[in-house]
């Protein structure tokens, strides 16, 4: 324990809602010639400063447009922060948008490669895990089938298989993983709890508290774009229910 | 720098499936696929003889060899940047979704239109030789206008893939210019013609006009013209620097915008 795998310091995330979207030359010139370019600036996330240790799971809690799925992008480096800066140290498996990047003309077979290559896979561990990706994913003879006929509950049990085939240091969780009929949601979170006993790091994100209780062991609290309570699962959950009554 | 190019050797095979995949639907469910890299061309060399040879009266045996050389290029030229103009809108849903370096995107749509126009260079070496233009040992020079034109091509796509996440309009602007350009780059006239008019200065701002020279004198079996090859290598180099920087500054800021 001790080291540090996640450090998150002085982070803040600024959007500009211009209160009309200007995307063409002409209107910006025209507002621009007229001084009307007027930004309300939002700030997502302020001064957030967080380290998170080897094998801790991390719950964050917080209310819808606390900022929570805005930390998550910034630490799995979709989004770049206006300030501060996020370290990361390992190999970190963002399950949060299971899929980007599947083309819907190729088949489920070409998607594992390119889905793999997207989430920086090297193309022989692809070739490796290949037919345990298929097994895990339960597709059978449909993995030769284009990605457009596939119903929605395939599509991510492939996406999930294709991102849990790595054994990863952090693992990043956004919500339940809604994914599948009831059989394969049992499979999934065998296949977390087995993460989880070979003590990755977890951070993740619910509104179900009973579900952080649950996986997690501390907890950060964050309301409009701060943090507001840190520290042991329980006592942040106690503040998280005052809150929320 | 180490940092930059160890992210590269990591998604490398990220670029070689975005290539592959570019390819690949291009082509998908039509009968003839990638035939129709040769067919095209083909196609519209003849369509051009025909109005511009025959009807304009070029009558040089060999003019549909210079048509074709010209259109060739110009088509990877207009396409790719194209393409890579558009590549971060096209993928905004991947960009808000999973890190990936975001060059990935132009670069795919650039090399992806290069590979087809590689593959489409057969027709110009078939249409040469039942044209009996002899190959000669200046044939090895074409690599070089080769080379400059995807470097060309990557550095404007990088700053029209930057400017078109702001305005979109550019797209519009684009194609404007695109028209411009293949009209001043003497693909389907002889350059003498604006030459002696006075508007030589014409073909020298056009980026594409030296580099579509220099591979003509490649094939027609003359030496690289020095002074054409200075152009275009100093269009392609502050190209390729300029979008660099630019793309590099604003690509953080891409998400917020798509």
């Amino acid at each position: 324990m001790g080291k540090t795998v996640v450090d998150v310091q002085h982070v803040s995330m600024r959007f500009s809602l211009s209160s009309e979207k200007v995307d063409n030359l002409k209107e910006y010139f025209i507002k621009f010639v007229k001084k009307e370019i007027t930004y309300n600036v939002f700030w997502a996330l302020k001064d957030i400063n967080l380290k998170v240790n080897k094998g801790e799971r991390l719950g964050i809690l917080g209310l819808n447009g606390a900022g929570k799925s805005t930390l998550l992008k910034i630490i799995a480096g979709v989004l770049k922060p206006t300030e501060g800066s996020v370290t990361v140290r390992g190999v970190i498996a963002p399950l949060l948008e299971l899929g980007a990047g599947f083309e819907p003309q190729y088949t489920g077979a070409e998607n594992i490669y390119l889905y793999g290559a997207v989430l920086g896979y090297p193309r022989e561990f692809i070739a490796e895990k290949y037919d345990e990706i298929v097994a895990f994913s339960e597709l059978g003879k449909f993995i030769n089938v284009p990605l457009k006929n596939y119903s929605s509950g395939m599509k991510s049990r492939l996406g999930f298989a294709i991102a849990t085939i790595v054994e990863p240091d952090i693992l990043i969780l956004d919500e339940v993983l809604a994914v599948g009929d009831a059989k394969f949601k049992k499979k999934c979170e065998a296949k977390i709890q087995s993460m989880f006993d070979k003590g990755v790091t977890v951070l993740f994100v619910s509104h179900s508290l009973a579900q952080v209780q649950k996986i997690c062991d501390k907890a950060i609290l964050l309301e409009h774009g701060q943090v507001i309570a840190q520290g042991g699962i329980d006592e942040v959950s106690a503040i998280y229910e005052e809150k929320t009554k | 720098m180490k940092k930059y190019i160890q992210n590269f050797v990591k998604y490398r095979f990220l670029l070689g499936e975005l290539v592959k995949k570019g390819i690949s639907l291009k082509y998908r469910r039509s009968y003839l696929g990638i035939l129709w890299t040769l067919i095209e061309p083909l196609l519209t060399m003849i369509v051009l003889t025909v109005v511009f040879g025959t009807l304009f009266g070029n009558n040089d045996r060999t003019f549909p060899v210079y048509i074709l050389s010209g259109r060739l290029l110009y088509s990877f030229f207009s396409i790719s940047t194209k393409i890579a103009m558009k590549s971060i809108r096209t993928h905004s849903s991947m960009i808000k979704k999973v890190y990936v370096p975001k060059y990935m995107y132009p670069l795919s749509s650039v090399l992806t239109e290069y590979i087809i126009f590689l593959i489409s260079l057969i027709v110009l070496v078939a249409v040469a030789a039942v044209l009996k233009v002899k190959p000669t040992i200046y044939l090895f020079g074409a690599i070089v206008p080769l080379v400059i034109i995807a470097v060309m091509a990557y550095g404007l796509g990088l700053i029209l893939a930057t400017l078109a996440v702001f305005f979109r309009d550019l797209e519009y602007i684009w194609s404007v210019a695109l028209m411009l350009i293949m009209y001043t780059s003497a693909i389907f006239y002889k350059p003498a013609k604006i030459i002696n008019g006075g508007y030589g200065w014409l073909l020298d701002i056009n980026p594409l006009y030296s580099v579509v020279s220099n591979f003509r004198n490649s094939i027609f079996g003359a030496p690289l013209d020095q002074r054409a090859l200075l152009i275009s290598i100093a269009y392609s180099t502050v190209f390729l620097v300029v979008g660099t920087i630019m793309f590099a500054k604003k690509q953080d800021v891409f998400i917020l915008y798509v």
